[in-house]
């Protein structure tokens, strides 16, 4: 183990060093408030306070609220209080950029907030080469991934979210799911509601005169959407980026991701208040824009990541994609198997499929149809418009 | 008690905790927050609760969650039934409205559930939230408020404020994301696979008639077939069954019949496509590695 950090002499004490551990902590993108740093310093009382294992597990317990954090924590905790010995220059460390994990929409929380061409918070803070900030562009950039950076603020415009915004809604109203085990009042329910029976029976000495009923109410579905933006897909892009976008403001539980070459979160970043900065927020983090499609891929990466925590019984997956894949379509249909079996629907729509005569050729497509819950074309707004009867059915 | 007596104590209760488990139960109890188990099916998450409970020698209260769990089920009910009945008795006396109606909105007309019943009791009970994933966001918001002040308002009784502070373990296993507000209030532990080491302890402390060599086969067996690739990972649950399988069929080493231990997977593969992929030639493979 490598020895503590030295603190500097006029260092005003433990308390503000761990102050600034938190800060540390913060600077790498956990969110920490003073009120950790209060039971910090609470639970260190509770152990042997100058012994670096107790110090170090029991902040654990405090700082840490998800498994990433926790796979993190050491590494930070080894940066900040065990640095070789090495006197540390400053105990609060000042405000820096925020580094944060690469593909969330988090790292563009910062960034961008004027209306500028988008600087995004790598790592390093350079956007002009992604390849490098992320350890994973470089394999990428070999394979296709475009150099070419388009902002996405010159194909979407702003009324066309509004409009796109209008058909979300009605899309998701479409969506219905019937099978909440949670009565509530209703008119025409199928059973007794006693508790307001008897309150109301109170009234008439005891004597229930009407009976309340409740029923199972209807509860929205949630839909995560899947958008390619490969180059095949620039076309389209326009549409399906201003339907999310309008889907995202509309309904707070929808969640969207964008695929090219990897797969992108942009759920946080598209719900930025403005929908032009949400718009620039979303360039910044997709890179690689217009470049090849790796479906299978990115799918096999939802499954196994996302769709754990997000997909469930009641969630709808859309899938917005042209199905022209250059990975094996073997993947691609195995991803949408395991994605089908956390119990969600799948809609695929495809622009292509709206030429007269397509027939699924693409292999991918082919892989993918047996998985699918409704597959229909679609490459404008009143495509999808035009989809909310198909909705109601599913 | 330091974390260290308490790692010793739990023990002793038969649960080997590891050294970041420890540290987060012992804190949760010296500062009174919720402690937050976070982990695969299968870990021991839930069993934390149980043994805190006889280390404190108190009542553990459970509540399992599940979608579309309400008020009714999780904090209180009126017993319907009874205050009809009341009611109807009460206008044949010739009862007046006003004294009908303190009488059945009285304590002796309300069901205690769990959290209600976790805040009432005369010494801190171990309060377990289980599986708080697969209730609601509406419930989860509900029970931060208990959370933080340990209140309850019933409308027709008033406010009931807690006698004493429950001892609060919520666990979860990822079935959807927990929001941040919740993981704020609470402390956190992920509980992951155990080691070889700490494994092998659990399984010596819970069957204690197990010989050196098995043990040490099963563990090496049990947890390489983690690191294949499967649907449904064995947890320590199913190990402890795998085990006691085994010694109920008399085996002494798992090379020995390539059948019987084919057959004894049973206990910890449980889907189909993974009895599937784990064939005999996989399982000799395994085996054979770990003996």
């Amino acid at each position: 183990m490598s020895r503590v950090t030295k603190f500097a002499a006029r260092d005003p004490g433990p308390t503000a060093r761990l102050v600034g551990f938190m800060a540390h902590l913060r600077d790498n993108g956990m969110r920490l408030g003073v009120g950790e740093a209060e039971l910090g310093l609470e639970a260190l009382t509770h152990v042997e306070a100058i012994d670096p294992k107790d110090v170090r597990h029991a902040l654990r317990a405090v700082c840490t609220g998800c498994v990433e954090d926790v796979e993190r924590f050491d590494d930070l905790f080894d940066a900040f209080w065990m640095n070789g010995g090495r006197v540390a220059t400053k105990t609060i460390p000042t405000q820096t950029s925020a580094s944060d994990h690469v593909h969330s929409s988090r790292n563009a929380a910062g960034a961008d907030m004027s209306m500028g061409a988008g600087a995004p918070s790598t790592p390093d803070g350079d956007g002009e080469e992604p390849a490098e900030a992320d350890g994973e562009g470089k394999l990428v950039a070999s394979l296709a991934q475009a150099t070419m950076k388009k902002d996405l603020r010159d194909l979407v415009r702003p009324e066309e979210i509004a409009e796109a915004q209008i058909v979300a809604q009605r899309l998701g109203a479409a969506l219905r799911d019937r099978r909440s085990r949670r009565r509530k009042q209703s008119r025409k329910g199928d059973r007794i509601h006693f508790r307001k029976v008897i309150r109301q029976s109170l009234a008439t000495g005891g004597e229930p005169l009407h009976l309340a009923k409740m029923r199972r109410p209807e509860r929205p579905l949630k839909i995560v959407t899947l958008c390619d933006v490969s180059g095949s897909m620039t076309t389209y892009a326009q549409v399906f980026l201003a339907f999310v976008a309008g889907m995202m403001r509309t309904d707070p539980t929808a969640d969207a991701y964008l695929f090219h070459t990897r797969l992108v979160r942009i759920a946080e970043a598209l719900r930025d208040k403005d929908a032009l900065r949400a718009l620039g927020r979303l360039s910044v983090l997709a890179d690689g824009f217009g470049g090849g499609s790796k479906i299978g891929v990115s799918l096999t990466q939802f499954a196994q990541t996302y769709a754990r925590r997000f997909v469930d019984g009641r969630t709808v997956v859309l899938i917005l994609s042209d199905g022209y894949d250059t990975n094996d379509p073997e993947l691609l249909g195995a991803a949408l198997q395991k994605l089908k079996k956390r119990g969600c629907k799948i809609i695929w729509l495809n622009p292509l499929k709206g030429w007269d005569g397509y027939e699924p050729v693409a292999r991918g497509m082919a892989a993918a149809l047996p998985h699918l819950d409704l597959f229909n074309p679609a490459n404008t707004l009143a495509d999808l418009a035009a989809l909310e009867p198909e909705l109601t059915r599913l | 008690m330091t974390w260290r007596a308490l790692q010793t104590a739990m023990a002793e209760q038969g649960y080997i905790a590891d050294d970041d488990l420890a540290m987060a139960v012992h804190l949760a109890l010296a500062l009174g927050r919720p402690l937050l188990l976070e982990g695969a099916a299968g870990v021991g998450k839930t069993e934390v609760a149980r043994v805190l409970s006889q280390l404190r020698e108190t009542e553990l209260i459970r509540l399992q969650c599940y979608e579309g769990l309400d008020a009714a089920q999780a904090i209180y009910e009126w017993n319907y039934q009874r205050q009809l009945l009341s009611i109807r008795a009460a206008s044949e006396d010739g009862e007046t409205g006003r004294s009908v109606e303190a009488r059945i909105f009285s304590e002796e007309f309300l069901l205690e559930r769990p959290l209600l019943k976790s805040i009432r009791q005369d010494t801190p009970p171990v309060l377990l939230i289980d599986e708080i994933d697969r209730a609601d966001e509406e419930f989860e918001a509900y029970l931060l408020e208990i959370l933080s002040d340990f209140q309850i308002t019933i409308p027709e009784l008033g406010t009931i404020t807690a006698t004493t502070r429950p001892i609060v373990i919520l666990t979860a296993n990822g079935t959807r994301d927990l929001s941040d507000a919740l993981r704020r209030r609470c402390l956190y532990a992920h509980v992951a696979y155990p080691e070889r080491a700490t494994e092998l302890a659990i399984l010596k402390a819970r069957c204690t008639e197990i010989e050196d060599k098995l043990a040490g086969q099963i563990i090496g067996f049990v947890q390489s077939l983690r690191k294949e690739d499967l649907e449904k990972k064995p947890g320590i649950a199913e190990m402890l069954d795998f085990a006691a399988a085994l010694m109920g069929l008399g085996i002494a080493d798992l090379t020995q019949d390539p059948a019987v231990l084919q057959a004894s997977l049973a206990t910890l593969l449980k889907t189909e496509s993974d009895r599937f992929n784990i064939t005999t030639e996989v399982a000799q493979r395994l085996a054979g590695k770990a003996a």
